[in-house]
């Protein structure tokens, strides 16, 4: 599978400072890397996709802003889920670092988003009243956090590795381990929610719902790699996940819009 | 061969699935750990202007209620401002309003509710007036990218008319799907919706 792309190195792509001229609005989404609405091999898409075409929207301040979230709205151990939830001890499972960038489509880092998060324990069950999968619950783990990037879009979380589950799709359906992500950017047309899988996992060529992604390579990006590098000897293994939101348009001169 | 044009690709979609609570609202899913939650009440006693209840459901193709949608609402305060530095309008957004909110559809009706102010009309970067709305992005078990549409109030008729994106939609009839209808119940002001994911009523969604 692919490793991430690297960030871009091209100098305009690098400026400090966010782009002042976001009254462009975002590059437009390009549908074809994104799981189609009507994906009948998922079943639950059959009956909950829209079946017009979806209007298209040219970016107005509706959509170009977003809510702003800040060190407020966090606790301390929101990004722990090793500890944010435990009772008596530690809860079961390995113990990884998740780590990477939120960065926008011109390679920028997306500085203070929040990234939310939440996954099964370690034997693939959640801690939600709707979850009836017979393996246990771990009562040390809740099994969610969040984190702001930093200046840089930077993000990092400590968990354990979530276990695969059964779920009804076929009578045999798996998910592999993932973590769900949501993720703000700055403007509301920005948000985004998604799925990381981790390398290795002979579940994902397999699973129903990753494979509504028709691109092959948009698919590999939510594959994350082991990353050796970042994980702390006798302690945690680390993956890293890079996510990159829509990118935004500059408007480098200013033009009146003729017979408005 | 030109140069290369390196762009990186937006991350792909995955559906938020049934256990999105866990994440986004745990008390929904049953349990309690963060020390601030968010929540679908927008407003606090500072905020300025109309309090409404906006309430309503999404329903699929067979006409049954999701009771596992997760919707998400962002809007201007009271004067039409966002509480954004993108905003360039003059004057300053009213800083007891964020402007957004989450809601978890309940597990038995499918009702989903927030608490929030009436927005103010907007005027776009053209000079246009905007009708007052709300916009609205919609994830579950199911969808496999978020849906996103607006609610336009039923008692702005005029400005409802004359709004540029509900006379984009080609089709008057679909314009309607929009539309949340006013009501009164124990004197509080009611915004009722239903969203409608396919069939003869289906809502209109952007791509954005
Ligand atoms: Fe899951």
């Amino acid at each position: 599978m692919n490793a991430q792309a690297p960030a871009l190195q091209d100098p305009r792509f690098n400026r400090p400072e966010p782009f002042t001229a976001r009254d462009g609005g975002f590059f437009q989404r390009d549908r074809s890397i994104h799981p189609p609405a009507h994906a009948p091999g998922y079943k639950s898409s059959v009956l909950r996709s829209p079946r017009q075409a979806l209007l298209s929207l040219e970016n107005s301040v509706s959509e170009i802003t977003g809510p702003v979230f800040g060190h407020n709205d966090l606790g301390p151990l929101d990004n722990d889920l090793i500890r944010n939830y435990a009772k008596d001890g530690d809860p079961v499972g390995e113990r990884i670092i998740v780590h990477g960038r939120v960065l926008d489509e011109t390679g920028r880092g997306v500085p203070n988003t929040l990234v939310e998060f939440w996954q099964a324990n370690a034997g693939g069950r959640y801690r939600h009243k709707k979850d009836t999968y017979l393996a246990p619950i771990d009562p040390n783990f809740g099994g969610c956090g969040r984190a702001l990037s930093d200046d840089a879009g930077y993000y990092y979380f400590r968990t354990v590795k979530p276990g695969p589950y059964p779920w009804r799709n076929y009578v045999n359906s798996w998910r592999p381990a993932h973590i769900h992500f949501s993720v703000f950017g700055s403007g509301f047309a920005q948000r985004l929610i998604t799925q990381m899988y981790f390398e290795g996992d002979p579940l994902i060529p397999i699973c129903p719902i990753l494979t509504t992604i028709p691109d092959k390579d948009a698919l590999d990006r939510l594959v994350a790699p082991l990353d050796l590098n970042a994980s702390t000897p006798f302690d945690s293994l680390a993956y890293r996940f890079d996510i990159v939101l829509r990118g935004a348009r500059s408007t480098y001169f200013e033009n009146r819009t003729e017979g408005n | 061969m030109p140069q290369p044009l390196n762009y990186l690709k937006e991350t792909a979609s995955q559906t938020a699935g049934p256990y999105v609570h866990i994440g986004l609202i745990p008390a929904m899913a049953g349990f309690d750990i963060f020390e601030k939650n968010f929540s679908n009440v927008l407003v606090t006693p500072g905020t300025k202007g109309e309090r409404i209840t906006l309430e309503g459901k999404v329903l699929d193709g067979s006409g049954t209620p999701l009771r596992d949608v997760l919707l998400e609402i962002w809007q201007a305060d009271a004067a039409g401002r966002y509480n954004h530095p993108a905003d360039r309008s003059t004057g300053r957004a009213d800083e007891d309003f964020r402007g957004w909110g989450r809601a978890g559809s309940d597990f038995e009706s499918g009702l989903v509710t927030f608490e929030t102010i009436k927005p103010g009309a907007i005027t776009d970067k053209a000079g246009r007036r905007c009708a007052p709305h709300v916009n609205v992005w919609i994830v579950a078990r199911g969808i496999n990218i978020g849906l996103n549409t607006r609610f336009y109030f039923s008692d702005e008729e005029a400005a409802n008319a004359a709004d540029p994106v509900l006379n984009l939609i080609e089709q008057p009839v679909r314009r309607a799907t929009l539309i949340a209808k006013r009501g009164e119940r124990a004197g509080k002001v009611v915004y009722s919706f239903t969203i409608n994911l396919q069939g003869p009523q289906e809502t209109v969604f952007f791509d954005v």
